[in-house]
């Protein structure tokens, strides 16, 4: 049996609401959070980036494996928009951190918001190929939207780390499916500092396509349909976009409520379904069953579908649950602090 | 060992002195120095300076300043101990008349602090604490003085007033000394109301950026009978210690044991109790620095430094007159030259040349010269004959 | 900021690595070559741990060039759970709760940048535990 065997998350503290960043921009702000679904976003501090928030998720992700002995981890793939080098991997500095090096294979990961699934994909293909007997799969992102620009509001910070392997498996990974094609839905060009999008194209040939793509494709591969599961998580760029697919699709709203963050967090992009994943984990019992799509601009989407254990009632309580760490400990800021801490404001240098 | 004796002293103006440069400060004070002692040949010298290097680029200054004082091929040589540069280099002038090496040494200090930015000045400063485990943590002077202040403040109740009334009573001191850097005064709200620099200490809690220059002559007390005109100051003892460089790493926040273990040293050698100490020139970097140093020295009790410096203790008409000059606060830090200038407040008091500044027939006088959070101090005790 | 000054002290700020000297049970942070009180030299490896108490704090407001972006922050000792003590900064705190005694637990964060082209300096800081 190959699946999950330890997960984490990390969410900072900071929030900024719509409002706020309406306030600016001359936005109507009641049209904006009903029309995008979302309240306020998460923001990290200018000390917190994707390498240090895929350290403490990874962290919460080892207290739910006990058993795991980081020096086992063969592998360390992290998935993200925001590396915080352009060349040097994040994946070397969280192998340090946690103790897992020398003896471990490591490559960043690229593919707008699923870059974080790819990392779960392959090194679930290493485990079952018996080439690793541990390995890390991380989404995590401190993405950027440019300012004014409707993804402002949505762009946020977390991040998500699954550790894969074959002994005391939480949630058995049962079937895995993708869907790519070159689709230019949202991209950032080298150099540039912020991404730039299609507006409307990003929906429908975009996020719908690939999504529902994928999830049929997985459906037909596995024989079910979406009736058999208990949970679905979708990748979530505001809060109706996964409502909406999921209705497509012929999901129910109860469905996918454990895993929808992004009312309250924003788009973490890499970060997105991965962390309705921790999330739906931290409330699942065994023998339910969960599909989960990422969607990523350019355009493609990972599936998986995973069936829970008895185990994870051994380990949910091990590590911080994410909608806790969503729900508590916030601080609120104001669009000025926001600009300072996301590097929006022109210095002397 | 001989006995050794300050001949002369010499210091100018300290403040922020645009047209000097660090060979100009050095042999200008030295100059001073030469001639309050009337000699003529000089045997050695000895420089305290901090970092010249970050500061102007030029390191060797113990050839440079040897060389503009127009004293080659003299024995010169630069000591550092951050802070305590100044101190140093007198304890190594002492030890070389002492030892019987030499008979007349020239002892001096000097820092050019004002042709960097703030900002390279912050960094040269910050180069005497722990880089790695300090300094890398974004931890600054003032902030390091201001956690054993808090410490200060949660153990022994020492409040907001009791380390303004060190600023204000230096400050006081300092308007009476002309070649002081600020000859302003201030009051208890003054300097609390300051900008804050590092909680709780605020601008005015903090000694400046300044350029100057401080020196002595040393001589064997023979020679000093021979050929000095001056009272006979002799230098009685002489303490050198340190501490772990890193406040984590000290046994605890509020007491500075390099000061302590070097006036221990410094009493023992002179047959002196800190009772015998009729005035001090001490390292107040920080206000707070000055109330844990008194009680360090033993003239109050640990504790009770604060206290005391609101009380009047240790002003110009206190029981235990501290930092007559106007200490660091007021007089200004020049960081390598601060221990020599120690000295010369010292003898000056002890000769009755004091000024408006003068103490009633004083004794026996102390310098404690600190360097960085404490991790290194010299103390000598002065007595004049 | 040379990369291997940074690369250096990786054991120490990623993961905590320390010594203790066998024979009086203190633990030296960084480790030490030599036992300052008896002067032993076969300290053993130990790892700090992750929680513990504020000893005492400041906030600084005039800060060092590699940090004026992020004052006022707060700096403070800190005595872990097995007696070591260290100097850090106290992330995620508001300046109003910071007090002596408060209880702190370690956070991995990236501490400074050298400049917009430099590497990266990671490493510990505290943030306080609420719960």
């Amino acid at each position: 049996m190959v699946g999950i065997v330890g997960y984490g998350a990390y969410i900072p503290r900071c929030r900024i609401k719509v409002e706020e960043i309406a306030k600016v921009w001359g936005a109507d702000a009641p049209s904006y959070k009903r029309g995008l679904g979302l309240q306020e976003k998460s923001v990290p501090q200018p000390d917190q980036d994707t390498i240090t928030m895929s350290v403490e998720a990874t962290k919460n992700a080892l207290k739910r494996a006990p058993h795991v002995d980081p020096k086992k981890i063969g592998a360390i793939y992290i998935g993200s928009e925001s590396h915080p080098y352009a060349v040097k991997p994040s994946g070397t500095t969280v192998a340090e951190a946690i103790g897992a090096t020398p003896d471990i294979h490591c490559a960043d990961y690229e593919f707008a918001c699923k870059a974080g699934t790819e990392g779960m994909f392959v090194v679930y293909g290493l485990v079952k190929a018996g080439l690793i007997e541990y390995g890390l799969g991380i989404g995590a992102d401190t993405s950027q939207g440019a300012p004014g620009d409707a993804l402002e509001y949505s762009a946020a910070a977390g991040a998500a780390s699954f550790i894969f392997g074959n002994d005391k498996v939480l949630a058995e990974c049962n079937e895995t499916f993708s869907f790519m094609t070159d689709t230019p839905d949202f991209w950032r060009r080298e150099h540039e500092f912020y991404p730039r999008h299609g507006g409307r194209f990003t929906g429908e040939p975009a996020y719908f396509k690939h999504i529902t793509g994928c999830a049929e494709g997985l459906m037909k591969k596995a024989g079910t349909e979406p009736k058999d599961f208990n949970y679905v998580i979708f990748h979530q760029p505001n809060g109706k976009f996964p409502q909406r697919v999921g209705k497509m699709l012929g999901f129910t709203p109860e469905q996918i409520e454990p895993g929808l963050l992004c009312p309250l967090l924003g788009n973490t992009y890499s970060g997105s379904s991965p962390m309705g994943l921790t999330s739906t984990l931290d409330i699942s019992k065994p023998g339910d069953k969960i599909m989960l799509v990422s969607y990523g601009s350019g355009a493609g989407s990972d599936g998986f579908i995973f069936t829970v254990t008895d185990r994870i009632n051994e380990v949910r309580d091990l590590a911080p649950k994410t909608r806790y760490m969503l729900d508590n400990n916030k601080r609120y800021i104001d669009y000025g602090t926001y600009a300072k801490y996301r590097g929006k404001i022109l210095t002397a240098d | 060992m001989r006995e050794v004796c300050v001949i002369g002293v010499g210091m100018n103006k300290w403040g922020e002195l645009w047209d000097k440069s660090i060979r100009d400060l050095f042999v200008e004070s030295a100059l001073l120095a030469i001639k309050d002692a009337g000699v003529d040949k000089i045997d050695s010298m000895y420089v305290g300076c901090m970092t010249s290097g970050l500061f102007v680029g030029q390191e060797h200054l113990a050839s440079l300043l040897a060389d503009y004082l127009g004293r080659t091929p003299i024995s010169s040589t630069r000591v550092e101990s951050a802070c305590a540069s100044g101190g140093a280099a007198v304890r190594c002038g002492f030890i070389e008349v002492a030892s019987g090496m030499s008979d007349v040494v020239l002892v001096g200090g000097v820092e050019k602090m004002t042709d960097v930015s703030g900002d390279g000045a912050t960094y040269a400063l910050a180069t005497a604490a722990d880089q790695e485990y300090e300094v890398f943590h974004g931890a600054t002077f003032p902030g390091l003085y201001a956690l054993m202040a808090k410490r200060h403040m949660h153990e022994f109740g020492t409040t907001r007033d009791m380390l303004s009334a060190v600023a204000v009573k230096n400050h006081d001191n300092g308007s009476k000394n002309p070649l002081a850097q600020f000859q302003s005064k201030t009051t208890l709200e003054g300097v609390a109301n300051a900008v804050m620099v590092a909680d709780p200490l605020t601008l005015m809690d903090c000694s400046p950026i300044t350029d100057g220059a401080a020196c002595a002559i040393l001589a064997s007390v023979d020679k000093a009978r021979e050929i000095s005109k001056n009272p006979l100051v002799k230098i009685l003892g002489v303490g050198n210690a340190t501490d772990r460089i890193a406040l984590h790493s000290r046994k605890s926040l509020t007491t500075l044991n390099a000061t302590l273990e070097a006036s221990k040293r410094a009493y023992e050698m002179a047959g002196k109790t800190p009772k015998d100490i009729d005035f001090a020139e001490v390292h107040d970097c920080f206000t707070i620095a000055e109330i844990m140093v008194t009680e360090d020295l033993g003239f109050f009790e640990k504790g009770k430094g604060g206290h005391a410096a609101l009380e009047g203790k240790t002003a110009l008409d206190g029981e235990k007159p501290i930092n007559t000059s106007g200490g660091l606060k007021s007089k200004g830090h020049p960081v390598g030259a601060t221990g020599v200038a120690q000295i010369v407040e010292v003898v000056k008091q002890l000769r009755g040349e004091a000024g408006e500044r003068q103490l009633k027939n004083p004794k026996v006088g102390l310098t404690q010269n600190m360097g960085g959070s404490g991790g290194s101090a010299v103390v000598h005790i002065l007595e004049v004959m | 900021m040379f990369p291997a000054r940074v690369w250096r002290e990786i054991p120490q700020r990623y993961r905590l690595e320390a010594n203790r000297c066998p024979q009086t049970g203190e633990i030296y942070f960084p480790p030490r070559l030599v036992c300052p009180e008896g002067k032993c030299e076969k300290l053993e490896p130990v790892k700090l741990a992750e929680t513990g108490t504020v000893e005492s704090f400041t906030v600084i407001r005039v800060a060092p060039s590699a940090f004026t972006d992020q004052a006022p922050y707060p700096v403070g000792i800190v005595k872990l759970d097995d007696g070591a003590k260290m100097m850090c900064q106290i992330a995620d705190a508001e300046i109003e709760e910071l007090k002596i005694g408060m209880k702190v637990k370690i956070e991995f964060r990236k501490v400074q940048s050298d400049g917009k082209a430099g590497v990266h300096a990671y490493g510990y800081k505290c943030v306080p535990v609420r719960d």
